[in-house]
C-alpha cells in the first residue's frame, strides 16, 4: 500500500525531475525571507550550490570566502556566536570533507547553529570522477556530537528541510545530489526532522533507505508485488538522531531490515539501523552501499548500476533478507 | 594617550598574581603549559582590567567586546583572568583539567560563562573571530574582537584563510594580536617553520601592523587604542614576549612550553614571583 501523499504520477513515464539543489536554494530564499538572521557562506560555489537567489535577494546577508573551506566552517561558527544563522555551502568532498576538524571543534563542539550543506554528494554526480564524488560524509557527520544529519529523498524534501533546519538551533549536516532525481513527495508529503516516513507499507520485510535510493527501493517492492512478497519502504532522511520508534516498529512487524544509501556501506544509515537494532531487537539487516570502494567517471546511472545501487541489487538483498529470516526464526 | 604611574602599578601588581595563579594551578593540575601563560600575563591583565568592555555580571551582555583566545593551550592564564576579574570564584582555579571542572585543559565555551569559544585545536580563532567581526561590521554593532593567537599557529593554514578574508571585508573592529615568544613544541619557531618576516606578510595581506614590547604596559594599551582609530583595515599586534615571564629559569626556554612545575619549581617560581610583586621596572622587560 503506498503513501497516499506521494505524488500520483511516481511511476510514470513522465514523472517529474528535479534537482535536490534547486529544492534548497528555492527554501533557502523561503528561509531569509522568515528570519533576517539566516546568512548564507559559500566557498566559490555560488552557482552550482543555488545560493545565487539568495546572494542577489540579501547581498548584505552573503558572503564569499573563496575557495577556503577550513575558514568557510569557522566564519560560520564565529557568525553564529553572534546569533546569525549561517548556512554554509561547498561540495561534500570539500565540506565536510576537507574542513572536518573544524566542524567538529568550531561548530559542533561550540554548539552553534550552522547549517553545513554538502551537495555533489554521491555518485550522482557522475563525469567529475571519483575525487568529487562523496561517498564518506553522512559518516563524517553521523559521528560527531551534536549533529544533526539529514539526506532528502528529492527536491521537495530539500526544500522542507532547509526551512526545518533554519529553525533548529543546532549544527546540521544536509546532503545534496548535483543531478535530477524524481520527485517523489509532494506538497502535502510530512517532513519533520527525526521522524522516518513510510512510503509503502509491507509486512514480509523492510527497506530503509535514504537520498534518492528512496526510488529504488520503491521500484524494487513494486516489482516483488507481482511475487506477492509485501515490502515496506521507509524513506529515512533523518539518519540522526534516528527514528528509533518507526525503526523498532518495522523490525518487530516485518522481522528483517535491507538498508539502502548512495554512500559507502560502512558508516552511513544502514550502520547507524544496526548499531541500534544490533541492541535493541537484532534481526538480519543487510546493508546495500558502495563496498569500500571509489567511484569513476560515467552517467550517474551507469554508475549507480555499476556500484550496485539499483532496484534490481535491493531485490536481490530482500530475498537474501527473507532467507535469513526463515534461518534466523526457524533453524 | 599615557597612563599613570598608579594605574602601571596597580596592573603590574594584578598581572603577578595571576603569574602566582598559573604557577599553583598548573602545580595542581599536574599537566599544563607554563610558558605561554606566563607571557602572556601582562597583556590578559591589560585587556580585561583596562582594554575590552566586558561585565562580570553579565558575561553574554550584547555590547560586550569579545575575546577569542585561539592558542587555546594557554587557557591558564585566561582562567585566572577571569577569575580575578570575578567571573567565578578564585578557589576554583585549583580544579583546572580535574574532572566535572569546568576549567577544561582547554577552554570549552560551553563549560563556562565568559569563554567566546572553544579552542585548543590551532589555527581556529582568527577565522571565528572574523565571522563575528563581519557580524559586527555588517550590523553596525559598536563592539569589538580581539584575537589572541601564537606566533607558532602561523603556520597553519586555515590562519592564511583567514588573513585573507579578514583583509578583503576590510574588518577594522578586528584587533588581533601574536603572542611573538619564538618558541613552540618542537624548538624555535624559526627553526621548525620560518615565519619572518612576519610583519610584511600581514601588511602584504592588507594589515595594518603594530609591533610592541608584550610587557610594557603602555605599550599593550596603546597599541590597542591605535587599533580603534585605523579604519578600512584590521590591525595586527605582533607582541614580543618573553616566554615564562616572571620564573627566571623558565624564561625563553622551550623545555617549559608543554610542561607544568614539580613540587620544588612551583616553590620556587612561587618565591620569586612573590619577591618581585610591585617592584618591576620598566627596563627589565627589553
Amino acid at each position: 500500500m503506498i503513501n497516499t501523499k506521494l505524488n500520483p504520477k511516481l511511476f510514470d513515464e513522465d514523472m517529474e525531475m528535479v534537482s535536490m539543489r534547486e529544492g534548497f536554494g528555492e527554501g533557502l530564499v523561503m528561509a531569509g525571507e522568515e528570519n533576517p538572521q539566516v546568512v548564507v557562506l559559500t566557498a566559490d560555489l555560488e552557482e552550482s550550490t543555488k545560493v545565487e537567489a539568495f546572494a542577489q535577494k540579501f547581498p548584505q546577508r552573503f558572503v564569499e570566502v573563496g575557495v577556503a573551506e577550513q575558514n568557510l566552517a569557522a566564519v560560520a561558527s564565529g557568525l553564529a556566536a553572534v546569533g546569525k544563522i549561517p548556512f554554509m555551502t561547498s561540495y561534500a568532498v570539500f565540506s565536510p570533507g576537507r574542513n572536518w576538524e573544524q566542524i567538529r571543534t568550531t561548530i559542533c563542539y561550540n554548539n552553534q547553529s550552522v547549517k553545513i550543506i554538502g551537495s555533489h554528494a554521491g555518485l550522482n554526480v557522475g563525469a567529475d570522477g571519483a575525487t568529487h564524488q562523496a561517498l564518506e560524509d553522512v559518516a563524517l557527520m553521523r559521528v560527531l556530537p551534536n549533529m544533526v544529519v539529514i539526506s532528502p529523498c528529492d527536491s521537495l524534501e530539500a526544500k522542507k528541510a532547509t526551512l526545518e533546519i533554519a529553525k533548529l538551533k543546532r549544527p546540521c549536516y544536509l546532503r545534496l545530489l548535483r543531478d535530477k532525481t524524481v520527485v517523489m513527495t509532494t506538497k502535502d508529503t510530512p517532513f519533520k526532522i527525526g521522524q522516518a516516513e513510510v512510503f509503502q507499507e509491507g509486512q514480509d520485510v523492510t527497506v530503509i533507505a535514504c537520498g534518492q535510493m528512496v526510488y529504488q527501493a520503491l521500484l524494487a517492492a513494486r516489482q516483488l508485488q507481482e511475487s506477492n512478497i509485501s515490502v515496506r519502504v521507509i524513506n529515512c532522511s533523518t539518519i540522526k538522531p534516528l527514528d528509533k520508534k518507526a525503526i523498532l516498529k518495522a523490525a518487530e512487524e516485518t522481522g528483517g531490515i535491507v538498508t539502502v544509501e548512495e554512500h559507502q556501506a560502512a558508516g552511513g544509515l544502514g550502520s547507524a539501523v544496526a548499531e541500534f537494532l544490533s541492541g535493541q531487537y537484532p534481526i538480519p539487516v543487510k546493508i546495500i552501499g558502495v563496498e569500500d570502494k571509489f567511484g569513476q567517471s560515467g552517467e550517474g546511472a551507469e554508475l549507480l548500476e555499476k556500484y550496485g545501487l539499483t532496484g534490481k541489487e535491493i531485490i536481490k538483498g530482500i530475498l537474501t533478507v527473507l532467507r535469513m529470516k526463515g534461518k534466523h526464526f526457524n533453524g | 594617550m599615557s597612563l599613570s604611574a598608579q594605574k602601571i602599578a596597580e596592573l603590574e601588581a594584578k598581572a603577578t598574581f595571576i603569574r602566582e595563579d598559573i604557577i599553583t594551578m598548573l602545580y595542581q593540575a599536574g599537566s599544563g603549559h607554563s610558558a605561554g601563560p606566563l607571557g602572556m600575563a601582562d597583556i590578559f591583565t591589560a585587556l580585561y582590567f583596562h582594554i575590552l568592555r566586558h561585565n562580570c555580571k553579565n558575561p553574554q551582555w550584547q555590547d560586550r567586546d569579545r575575546l577569542v583566545l585561539s592558542n587555546g593551550h594557554i587557557c591558564p592564564v585566561l582562567y585566572a583572568t577571569l577569575a580575578h576579574a570575578g567571573y567565578f570564584p578564585h578557589h576554583e582555579l585549583l580544579t583546572l583539567r580535574k574532572l566535572g571542572s569546568r576549567l577544561q585543559g582547554h577552554p570549552h565555551r560551553g563549560s563556562l560563562l565568559g569563554l567566546e569559544t572553544t579552542s585548543g585545536p590551532l589555527g581556529l580563532g582568527l577565522s571565528q573571530s572574523s565571522g563575528m567581526a563581519l557580524a559586527g561590521l555588517r550590523d553596525e554593532a559598536k563592539w569589538r574582537v580581539v584575537c589572541l593567537m601564537s606566533d607558532a599557529e602561523q603556520d597553519c593554514g586555515n590562519v592564511w584563510e583567514a588573513v585573507l578574508f579578514a583583509g578583503k571585508y576590510k574588518l577594522h573592529n578586528l584587533t588581533a594580536l601574536i603572542d611573538r615568544n619564538n618558541i613552540q613544541i618542537d624548538g624555535f619557531t624559526e627553526d621548525v617553520m620560518p615565519l619572518e618576516p612576519l610583519k610584511e606578510k600581514y601588511e602584504a595581506f592588507g594589515w595594518h601592523v603594530l609591533e610592541i614590547d608584550g610587557h610594557n604596559f603602555e605599550a599593550i594599551i596603546g597599541s590597542f587604542e591605535e587599533a580603534k582609530a585605523i579604519f578600512e583595515k584590521p590591525t595586527l599586534i605582533i607582541a614580543h614576549t618573553i616566554p615564562g615571564k616572571g620564573v627566571d629559569f623558565m624564561e625563553n626556554d622551550f623545555q617549559w612550553h608543554g610542561k607544568p612545575p614539580d613540587k620544588e619549581e612551583a616553590r620556587k617560581a612561587l618565591k620569586e614571583l612573590r619577591s618581585l610583586q610591585g617592584k618591576i621596572q620598566p627596563g627589565h622587560h627589553d
